[in-house]
């Protein structure tokens, strides 16, 4: 294959790793804004995705898009109900004091990822995409006859590729819509702009974090269903994940939902890119890298404000 | 330390803006060594701001400080302190998880290090009256006791210039008493700069005192001079 | 803490050396294999000690430590296996590895705090974790390498038998400690102390807090590669996986069991989370489950540890 057409196809592995990478990250960007606490166990979120999506798909009979769906219902329902639990339990009990949150979310990290090595086991399981089609794409070239479109030999990707983008996508608008437009999200703009006031006020404060604490795990958990029939679902697979959100809502500026999704499609796309050409170890290299001269030396980031 | 000419400290021009407000207004002012000097003026006037200014704890949006004859606009607070500033929060900052005895110690360390540590330590807890307090921890202590603790650490910081950032706010009228005795005693042996608002306080310690009004001084003198100020009756003392 | 109370630091010492003779005691008693593990433990608890300087006494929450202990194990080892250096060198180049790490780390880190602290020391870490990766034919990356036997031996001594290893790690231990006791009862541990407790204060009284920060990290540095380089040369394996995060989190999780701020912490914490995951991993392979279950209800019921807890409900002078 030319270099053109090879671009291409690592454009769209990296926009694929983008649009999950934007609701996953929309999720502990979300945590942090309303809530000014780090989530370390964020990246498990999304493993359980991914495993309950196996789960589910495995117990609910009949064709595998049905399965498939209902996990998509199900696995970020409970994740959701689990996160909820954990702030509950822990969270609130050490009241959301920044530094003991992260060590307390590193001890729920081993607690989830452990727990499911002992129940699901150290295998990588697939779980088959709803659909199972191929899509060859069209490569434009200029001939003598002018513009023409071929198909060259390999250039393609599975329909479930866009899908994933598409859904993506509009998933990360309607958290959007939420945030900005709807009554929910005014709450919880109020509980972050003021925490003290908002309580005043009458907002049931506890409940409005864990709710956000629940979502924003439960954006994790849909990341995971959607990435699961690429990529196999395993009881270590939320490393990347963690370490990858943590860039982007770095980069992003911490706290900005904004600033998240154009960070998330700017790594996400360039570590597509680059890991196709390149180590994905010395690209990951670079990014932590960046991370950490981000925080040192602009620690607003791209598009937030306030500092950590 | 060698003799110095001219005043122990002398502000030029300084200057403060917070955003589009400015809190002190090329402000020049200067500190004999050996006065007791109180700082007055209304709420928001830029008291804790300008002596912010002088420590150390707040950079300068223009002007100079020299203190014993030494240009130190460029020195970070705890370089200043080394120099032989000592300076005391408004609100009580202390060690409150360690002993009345460490607070004290650590203000000492600064200034001389290991050596002789426990005596001066000891002998600045005698002179505020905390000694057999020494092995309590800071944070039991009884609000009047920390302010106390926090004049010991001034002590024994063994400075040139005591800076004092409202002493007596929240202190009974014979707590108050025992801190007037207190700092003529230690203004014996340093310079005082106070921020106080208490009035009785003002006219029994200051030898000078200066008004500071909307970041600029409005009037300067001897306590008598500054009572029948007719601008500072007006502005402050609410005629 | 320190104080007026001289006999306070008279007890303080005894119940350290006590321990130590204890420790010293055991030796002809214990069977090879408690010796070899309880070897281990004694050089994880010299990585929690230099921990527990910076978490403990300055009150810095690093998540990078095993970027330091990764610096002196992969000093002394590499050293060892491509510069001929013999133990004592290779010990000493891994401390200054650490150390020197550890200073460059903090003169960029330190230009941050808290929760940002925490995650460009993560970072760091982590892209020291990927180096060794990526450079993988020179480290051997996750397979890891065993060092040469001849950089094994101290004063024509092997330290491959378990009587040498028991031995050697409870001289380095106690050393550790013994240092560790003398700085923080010395000016810059109080100075330390009270950078934990107020930096504004500090830096009020004249202490330059960010000179204070960065020797804390940097001692604590030297500490961590004194305990990888230790590591490396008694149990004679070098490898990427104590670059790994785990490695960050377990000295925390050590420091924090034990007792942050405490002398003996870091020993108890590493003794008794050492075991525990010991006794789980013969249950499961979800040993880890453990640690994650002890960090949280350490953080909701016990944020002081053991020893912490210790010195406040029965002996104020413990050190």
């Amino acid at each position: 294959m030319d270099f053109g057409p090879h671009l291409m196809l690592a454009a769209i592995e990296g926009a694929v790793a983008a649009a999950v990478l934007a609701l996953t990250a929309l999720g502990l960007s979300l945590v942090f804004g309303v809530m000014r606490v780090v989530n370390v166990a964020h990246g498990e979120f999304f493993m359980l995705g991914a495993v309950l999506a196996w789960a589910v798909a495995h117990l609910v009979p009949g064709p595998a898009w049905a399965g498939y769906l209902a996990a998509l219902v199900l696995a970020p329902l409970l994740v959701g109900l689990l996160a909820a639990a954990a702030d509950w339990v822990v969270l609130k009990r050490v009241q959301y004091d920044p530094e003991r949150t992260i060590v307390a979310t590193i001890g729920l990290l081993y607690i989830l990822q452990q727990a499911t090595l002992m129940a699901y086991g150290p295998e990588a399981r697939p779980v088959a995409a709803p659909f199972d089609a191929r899509i060859a794409l069209p490569w434009p070239e200029w001939g003598p006859e002018g513009l023409v479109l071929t198909w060259p030999w390999g250039l393609g990707t599975t329909a479930w590729k866009l899908v994933v983008i598409a859904a993506a996508a509009l998933l990360v608008a309607l958290v959007f819509v939420l945030v900005q437009r709807s009554r929910a999200g005014l709450v919880m703009r109020a509980t972050q702009f003021d925490r003290e006031t908002a309580q005043a006020f009458g907002i049931p404060v506890a409940r409005v974090f864990a709710l956000t604490f629940a979502l924003g795990a439960a954006l994790a958990a849909i990341g995971g269903v959607l990435v699961v029939p690429i990529q196999q679902a395993h009881y270590l697979m939320g490393g990347d994940p963690l370490l990858l959100s943590f860039i982007v809502v770095i980069i992003g500026g911490l706290g900005s939902l904004r600033g998240t999704v154009v960070a998330a499609i700017l790594i996400g796309m360039s570590d597509g890119i680059v890991s196709v050409f390149f180590s994905p170890t010395l690209a990951k290299i670079l990014a932590t890298l960046l991370v950490a001269f981000v925080l040192i030396f602009r620690p607003q980031g791209l598009y937030g404000t306030r500092a950590a | 330390m060698a003799a110095m000419s001219g005043p122990l400290l002398r502000a030029e021009g300084l200057t403060r803006d917070y955003g589009g407000l400015r809190a002190v207004d090329h402000v020049d002012f200067t500190l004999q060594e050996g006065e007791i000097r109180a700082l007055i003026g209304p709420n928001g006037a830029g008291k804790t701001t300008f002596v912010g200014l002088i420590s150390g704890r707040i950079r300068p949006s223009a002007g100079r400080v020299r203190f014993m004859g030494r240009d130190v606009t460029a020195l970070p607070a705890h370089r200043r302190m080394r120099l032989g500033m000592a300076y005391t929060f408004q609100i009580t900052s202390i060690f409150a998880n360690l002993t009345v005895w460490d607070n004290v110690a650590l203000a000492a360390q600064a200034r001389r290090g290991a050596q002789g540590l426990a005596e001066a330590t000891d002998a600045a807890l005698a002179r505020v009256g905390l000694l057999d307090r020494a092995g309590q921890v800071a944070g039991d202590l009884a609000y009047g006791h920390q302010r106390l603790l926090e004049l010991a650490m001034g002590i024994a910081q063994a400075p040139r210039l005591l800076i004092l950032d409202e002493p007596t706010q929240g202190l009974s009228d014979p707590e108050i008493r025992d801190f007037v005795a207190l700092i003529r005693d230690i203004a014996r042996g340093a310079t005082v700069l106070l921020i106080e608002h208490n009035m009785d306080v003002v006219m029994q310690l200051a030898t000078r005192i200066t008004v500071l009004n909307f970041g600029a001084i409005l009037a300067e003198g001897a306590p008598e001079e500054i009572r029948a100020d007719a601008r500072v009756r007006a502005a402050y003392l609410g005629g | 803490m320190t104080g007026r109370d001289r006999s306070g630091g008279t007890r303080a010492w005894g119940l350290t050396v006590a321990v130590l003779a204890a420790l010293a005691a055991m030796w002809p008693l214990l069977p090879d294999y408690n010796q070899i593990t309880l070897a281990r433990v004694m050089v994880f608890a010299i990585f929690a000690i230099g921990y527990n300087i910076l978490f403990g006494y300055t009150g810095l929450l690093s998540l990078g430590h095993a970027l330091f202990f990764a610096a002196g194990l992969y000093a002394a080892g590499l050293g060892a296996r491509d510069g001929g250096l013999t133990a004592v060198p290779a010990f000493l180049a891994g401390i200054l590895a650490g150390a020197g790490l550890a200073a460059g780390v903090g003169a960029l880190a330190l230009r941050t705090a808290g929760v940002a602290f925490m995650i460009v020391t993560l970072m760091f870490a982590q892209a020291g974790y990927l180096a060794l990766l990526y450079f993988n034919e020179w480290t051997r990356g996750d397979e890891g390498f065993n060092l040469p036997a001849a950089s094994r031996t101290v004063l024509g001594l092997e330290l491959a038998g378990a009587d040498m290893r028991y031995g050697t790690a409870l001289a380095l231990f106690a050393l550790a400690t013994l240092i560790a006791t003398w700085l923080a009862r010395s000016p810059l541990g109080r100075v330390m102390v009270a950078v934990r407790e107020n930096e504004a204060r500090a830096a009020m009284l004249g202490y330059d807090t960010g000179r204070v920060k960065l020797a804390a990290v940097t001692i604590s540095g030297a500490f961590s590669g004194a305990a990888g380089a230790a590591y490396g040369l008694i149990d004679g394996y070098a490898g990427a996986t104590f670059a790994s995060v785990q490695y960050s989190i377990l000295p925390l999780l050590w420091v924090l069991v034990g007792g942050a701020g405490t002398v003996l912490g870091p020993l108890v914490g590493a003794v008794f989370m050492f075991y525990l995951i010991d006794l789980t991993s013969g249950l499961t392979d979800a040993y880890m489950l453990v640690a994650g279950a002890v960090l949280v209800l350490v953080t909701l019921f016990a944020p002081r540890g053991i020893m912490g807890e210790v010195r406040r409900r029965v002996a104020r002078w413990l050190p």
